[in-house]
């Protein structure tokens, strides 16, 4: 099963960047596809599609900062507060240079292989002010520096979420150097393999429009593999290690769901009714996710938390990511709402019986939203389920490119990021002394702390 | 001279400040602080997580008074802190043996 042609383009973003609508011509890049391109009509760069886009691209990285950051930072405790802020402001500043050194390269450098970009623009090139990225309108393109943007943020936002697992008792050199080494060699590789036209997945016909693999699926599984190579935190089970200000998680979380339209409603690439799809998805889908973990909580505890509403909020934004563009309003709060109780499930009963220590529950939401997300994308895309899917959508064999996805995903993600962990080990070791943990990482790793009384 | 020094819940600090001013006391020191008694603790819970928070949140009152003022103080904290539920607190009288005040040298009964 197959989508015409044209559905497939709206669905796999940055795939268009490697379609090369190259205004100054590249030599060698875009010769294979040139033929192709001189026969069409004049590529037409839009700009209130530009505007759109570059407004995206800053919403996303709003999303990381300081809405990931202010997330994270108020569910810890107050003496590690600024460690995990610290951590998201180093790993957006180191992933933007990689992003412009190598990673842009790795994932849509051009080459045709289908698991990774090549060398072909590292250092950024060959692209100038004048190099255009086409979008999934033939003919319509937008600058390649706007694409760069646009897809450096997800590049930064994806390692961040990371540290949610290891939160209050990782090495600040450690994150670094995993961050690097993390990006490089799973990051770039998935990013190219599901967003470029020449990618393993993307040719399988895996429907991911915004990320959920690349981003969620990747982030949760190196988490989880993260937290226990990690260990657990000291006084796991014993003391009490509850977040110590709700205000700013909840301040985070709703930061980080105005971002994400520029990360959904911004990956359409153009600011048509696709986008308007993308939109009214990522907003009717959180707010069933919200709703169903508050019911669940109240009927399962007796009471609906903040904390739960805020996990709604994430559960719900993760899993639209991939259906946004597919998904039909009201199956996206049908889609929400299974993912909140699926999530709220491995984060309240599956977490506590295996033991793990998945400080910030990374996995249990963006890996565990993120494959609910991805597998529900081949559900509701049907159109007799409000999606956009044309007649021949077969729910089965579209499960089925799903599952393909999320397990290579998995694979090639939990393989290496185990790899990679381990050498970070054995170059910095991953964790502190037990007395700098017992102290908090705010004073022993940076010198300062994230609240005086005076 | 006798030092009043009660462990309240922190919402009701402010009737008991109006009923120690109603006596004419002026000036008290407040601090906040946790404990425990019958009252126990709570249960918080975060996403799976589930901690029992033994120590709450009180506020400890410190007034020093006349000695013959001290009875009405125990009094009056007694009547504007309780609610009649648990976890009101409780309420402890010391003799003190000298006071001054820094900014005279006023010393004991003067400095109060």
């Amino acid at each position: 099963m197959r989508f015409p042609r044209t559905t497939i383009a709206r669905l796999a973003p940055g795939a268009a960047a490697l379609a090369l609508g190259t205004l100054a011509a590249l030599p060698a890049l875009a010769q294979e596809e040139s033929a192709e391109a001189a026969a069409e009509v004049a590529a037409v760069m839009d700009k209130g599609d530009v505007a759109w886009m570059m407004t995206a691209s800053l919403l996303v990285l709003f999303m990381t900062l300081p809405g990931l950051a202010l997330f994270y930072g108020g569910l810890v405790r107050a003496k590690n507060a600024l460690s995990v802020l610290m951590q998201c402001t180093m790993i957006a500043a180191v992933v933007m240079v990689i992003w412009v050194l190598w990673g842009y390269s790795f994932a849509f450098g051009g080459g045709t292989g289908p698991f990774w970009g090549g060398f072909g623009k590292v250092f950024l090139s060959g692209v100038t002010a004048d190099s255009m990225a086409s979008t999934f309108t033939e003919g319509v393109v937008i600058p390649e520096y706007v694409f760069i943007c646009f897809q450096m943020t997800f590049a930064v936002i994806t390692p961040a979420l990371i540290v949610g697992a290891f939160a209050e008792r990782i090495k600040f050199s450690a994150v670094i150097l995993f961050t690097i080494l993390w990006v490089t060699f799973v990051y770039f590789p998935i990013a190219h393999m599901v967003w470029d036209s020449s990618g393993f997945l993307y040719n399988l016909g895996a429907l991911d429009f915004a990320g959920g693999t690349v981003v969620h699926i990747n982030a949760g599984i190196a988490a989880l593999v993260g937290c226990i190579m990690v260990g657990k935190r000291t006084g796991y089970g014993k003391e009490i290690l509850a977040p110590h200000s709700m205000t700013l998680t909840m301040v985070g979380a709703s930061i980080l769901w105005i971002g994400w339209f520029g990360f959904n409603a911004g990956s359409n690439l153009e600011a048509t009714g696709g986008a308007a799809l993308a939109m009214i998805n990522t907003f009717t889908a959180t707010a069933g996710a919200i709703i169903a973990w508050s019911v669940i909580e109240a009927l399962h505890r007796g009471k609906a938390s903040m904390l739960g509403a805020a996990s709604g909020i994430i559960a719900g934004l993760v899993a639209i990511t991939p259906a946004c563009g597919t998904v039909g309003p009201v199956g996206a709060i049908v889609l929400g709402a299974i993912s909140s109780a699926v999530c709220y499930f491995f984060v309240a009963v599956v977490k506590n019986k295996f033991g793990y220590d998945d400080t910030l529950d990374v996995f249990g939401i963006h890996g565990i939203g993120g494959i609910v997300g991805a597998l529900g994308t081949g559900i509701f895309t049907a159109p007799w389920l409000g999606g956009t899917g044309g007649d021949d959508f077969s729910i089965a064999s579209q499960l089925w490119i799903q599952i393909v996805a999320v397990v290579v995903t998995i694979l090639w993600c939990g393989i290496l990021s185990a790899i990679l962990y381990k050498i970070v080990d054995a170059v910095f070791g991953l964790r502190p002394s037990p007395e700098d943990e017992t102290q908090g990482l705010d004073l022993t790793s940076h010198g300062e702390a994230a609240y005086h009384y005076s | 001279m006798k030092l009043v020094m009660a462990i309240v819940k922190p919402f009701k600090l402010e009737a008991v400040r109006e009923a120690l001013t109603e006596l004419g006391i002026q000036g008290l020191t407040v601090t906040e602080v946790k404990g425990y008694g019958r009252q126990k603790g709570h249960t918080e819970i975060y996403r799976g997580a589930e901690y029992a928070v033994s120590f709450l949140p009180k506020v400890k009152i410190e007034v020093a008074v006349a000695s013959e003022l001290a009875e009405k103080a125990v009094d009056a904290i007694a009547r504007a802190a309780k609610t009649g539920q648990i976890g009101d607190g409780k309420i402890f009288v010391y003799s003190i043996e000298n006071a001054v005040r820094i900014r005279t040298g006023e010393t004991d009964a003067d400095a109060l």
